[in-house]
């Protein structure tokens, strides 16, 4: 089931939600003004960090393979160092840069306009699917992409067919391939699937997709292996584990901010009209956090206070950690409910989910809270006339706001 | 060349990444991907002046015309400011630094940084010399330099270049500061003119002497009429220059560098986009987006949320001023990254598109 009106599904006045946007927006310009040199010198540090800990794999595998006796252990390390750089590059780095959470600091070398990132979608591409698509028209029926990737059912609203049967075994490739289906997404395998896919536009990301996963491939199984003369199988056996882990931990973070009961869906009425303020409220429904440590937060990108990231993706991740009780304050003040919970609860509401709705919605019952009608979503992302004409009047209404 | 092209193989075992930006772990400047600089010294010149003298990093060439200026860009507070400041070393082909000369303004945030401020080790960033005050090789044969305050770092770029070169003819220069104390290069240039006899050095304080009314050119220096000028100092001198230069009609005989930024126009918003690469250029009123006005000039403007969420439609913007629409900030730093989808041009402004 999915709202239509978030501000009367939250059972606030239109006066109080404007109200609570103005409090959001009094946070963010609070932290705009007190970016500088701490928050530039953070996430220096830890490029710099993450530079040579792949720097370190990729050499150690290299120079241990004339050595059997060290060769086991140093590949070992290695791999593991280059899965951990590989998840800082991708979430705390590369995806927090592409937000322009960094482009305050004027800093060509660190900018969503020319990041690159050690993975095989373009960010180009990324841009587009994550950065517009998602974080725009964030769990909204139809539209959000990220609703299940167009491969997994992850609505009860989305039309069951018998392929859903084999939801836990997509699920799982999903998991270990993740690299490759996050490098397929702004594809929109949904739209191809139905033929309303521009084929030029079509054949160009193919080609830029093409192009970007060679040389992801050639670098990490044919090059460095080739580096390390007898001993290549081994290496490319490291990288495969590297890419592994990182593929495994992004999938669990990224489905654990979207798809735990506490996160709602909404139906395409919910933009209509639709307010600066009434925006930041879906976010924080549509959204889950998970708990941690420090350290935990660091390699999640900070995505585990994934309601943070969703009310402010351009604020520098390194400040969501105080952002934090005050939004969860907030939510207290207004009486809108705060998801959060550690990894391994929102990770098994998320399995729940996934196996649940394999089935048709009759035989399940749902975990969710009821939140509205009940109604059937053909999965569609709104036909390019129809979005930009929406583009317009949300340039309205962010302007009006301020 | 072998250099360049094992660089550019690495660039298969370190993609996306390039070979340089592992290497700046070892040195921030072995990277030509942006042209950087390490501030190897702070050398005071006066009481509110310094000379920083810069080791460029790979891709920088030594080749700046005397007289042009360079622009640097400083970390202040997390975020690079940009500024331009005429270099004040000669060129040297084998050359392993370069000098810029700044001074600080009251109020002037980056200058005072810069000449208090700044540690030696510090690494900047450098854009390539600019500018057309400068001066021709060979030398015309007889010079006037007409200068007031920290006027003198170009003209002292040309009058270096004259002594290295030994061409240095004859040359007036004029030389106005409100005390001999903040007079930048003043025993430098004592030296020049005991060394060269074709240059004839004025001073004037200001502050004891007053200000140097023009009609006294002529008993100061007689054939200023005959000589090729180069005028630099502050906006109200270069302009009674300009009208004493025009009313002789001898407009086309002097070149003139303004440090001080002209004030926009009448303050109001709105203004001409000029997208660099494409050539193309479009009127925009203060009302129209950056963004908006791009797509109506036909270029490939970068887009995506178009109200300020999503980061696509980011461009540099090389020169003038734009307007967030959403609070009022005004960016109005050359090379600054602006989001074009909430921003209004502010006077004229150039994009690199």
């Amino acid at each position: 089931m999915a709202i239509a009106d978030v501000a009367e599904y939250a059972h606030l006045t239109k006066d109080e939600v404007e109200q609570l946007g103005r409090e959001f927006d009094a946070i963010r310009a609070e932290i705009e003004e007190s970016r500088g040199a701490k928050d530039a010198a953070y996430i220096n540090k830890v490029i710099t960090t993450q530079r040579w800990m792949a720097a370190g794999a990729r050499i150690g595998m290299i120079v241990s393979s004339p050595f059997p006796r060290a060769r086991k252990p140093v590949l070992a390390a290695s791999a593991v160092t280059l899965g951990l750089a590989k998840i800082l590059e991708n979430m705390e780095i590369g995806h927090n840069v592409m937000h322009g959470q960094w482009d305050w600091m004027n800093d060509p070398e660190i900018h969503s306009s020319t990041w690159e990132w050690d993975t095989g979608q373009p960010a180009e591409q990324w841009k587009h699917s994550h950065n517009y698509i998602h974080h725009q028209f964030t769990n909204v029926l139809g539209v959000d992409n990220d609703i299940g990737y167009g491969v997994l059912r992850m609505a009860r609203e989305q039309k069951w067919t018998p392929v859903a049967l084999g939801q836990p075994v997509y699920n799982a490739l999903l998991a270990a391939l993740f690299q490759w289906g996050v490098a397929l997404h702004d594809l929109d395998l949904e739209a191809i699937r139905k033929g309303q896919k521009d084929p030029e536009e079509m054949k160009r990301q193919l080609k830029q997709i093409a192009k970007k996963g060679r040389n992801q491939i050639l670098k990490d199984y044919v090059l460095y292996p080739a580096l390390s003369g007898k001993e290549w199988k081994s290496t490319i056996k490291a990288n495969a584990t590297a890419n592994l882990m990182r593929n495994i931990w992004s999938y669990l973070i990224i489905f654990c901010g979207h798809f735990p009961d506490g996160a709602l869906h909404f139906t395409e009425e919910e933009l209509e009209d639709e307010t600066r303020a009434e925006w930041y409220l879906r976010q924080i429904f549509g959204t889950a956090n998970i708990e941690g440590g420090p350290l935990f937060h660091v390699m999640s990108g900070n995505l585990s206070y994934q309601i943070e990231h969703h009310l402010f993706p351009d604020l520098p991740s390194n400040r969501y950690a105080e952002i934090s009780p005050r939004v969860q304050a907030l939510c207290e003040k207004y009486g809108i409910p705060y998801s959060s919970g550690p990894l391994h609860r929102q990770y098994g509401q998320v399995l729940r989910t996934v196996m649940k709705l394999s089935l048709p919605n009759k035989m399940t019952k749902d975990d969710r809270p009821p939140t509205g009608a009940d109604i059937t979503i053909e999965h569609r992302r709104k036909a390019e006339e129809e979005r930009q004409i929406r583009r317009t009047e949300l340039g309205g209404w962010s302007r009006s706001a301020s | 060349m072998t250099w360049e092209r094992v660089r550019k193989a690495a660039d298969k075992l370190t993609t996306p990444l390039l070979p340089d930006d592992y290497l700046t772990l070892i040195n921030p400047l072995w990277s030509s991907r942006e042209l950087r600089g390490r501030v190897e010294q702070v050398i005071p010149e006066t009481e509110d002046a310094a000379t920083l003298v810069i080791r460029p990093g790979w891709g920088w060439r030594y080749d700046h015309r005397p007289g042009q200026f360079v622009g640097i860009g400083v970390q202040v507070a997390g975020k690079y400011q940009w500024r331009s400041y005429s270099v004040s070393s000669p060129p040297v082909k084998s050359g392993r630094t370069l000098a810029i000369t700044v001074r600080a303004m009251p109020e002037g945030k980056m200058s005072e940084h810069l000449v208090r401020g700044l540690k030696p080790g510090t690494i900047v960033r450098l854009a390539t010399p600019a500018g057309d005050f400068v001066l021709p090789d060979p030398p015309p044969a007889k010079t006037l330099f007409l200068v007031g305050g920290s006027g003198i770092t170009p003209v002292m770029s040309m009058l270096r270049t004259l002594d290295r070169r030994n061409t240095m003819g004859d040359v007036a220069l004029h030389y106005s500061s409100t005390t001999p104390e903040r007079m930048i290069f003043r025993t430098e240039l004592h030296e020049l003119a005991a060394r060269h006899p074709g240059l004839k050095l004025h001073e004037r304080h200001t502050d004891t002497d007053g200000i140097f009314g023009w009609d006294g050119l002529d008993h100061l220096c007689p054939d200023w009429r005959e000589r090729e000028t180069w005028a630099c100092g502050p906006a109200p001198m270069l302009d009674a220059v300009e009208l004493h230069w025009a009313a002789a009609g001898l407009a086309d005989s002097l070149h003139l560098e303004r440090f001080s930024l002209a004030v926009t126009g009448d303050g109001g918003e709105g203004g001409t986009i000029t997208f660099q690469n494409s050539g193309k250029e479009i009127e925009a009123d203060g009302a129209t987006t950056v963004l908006e006005a791009g797509e109506k000039a036909g270029v490939g403007m970068p887009y995506g949320c178009r109200v300020g969420i999503c980061h696509t439609c980011t461009v540099t913007k090389i020169s003038g001023t734009v307007r967030d629409l959403r609070n009022g900030a005004e960016f109005d730093q050359p090379n600054e990254q602006v989001q074009t989808c909430v921003t209004v041009p502010v006077g004229p402004c150039t994009l690199n598109l």
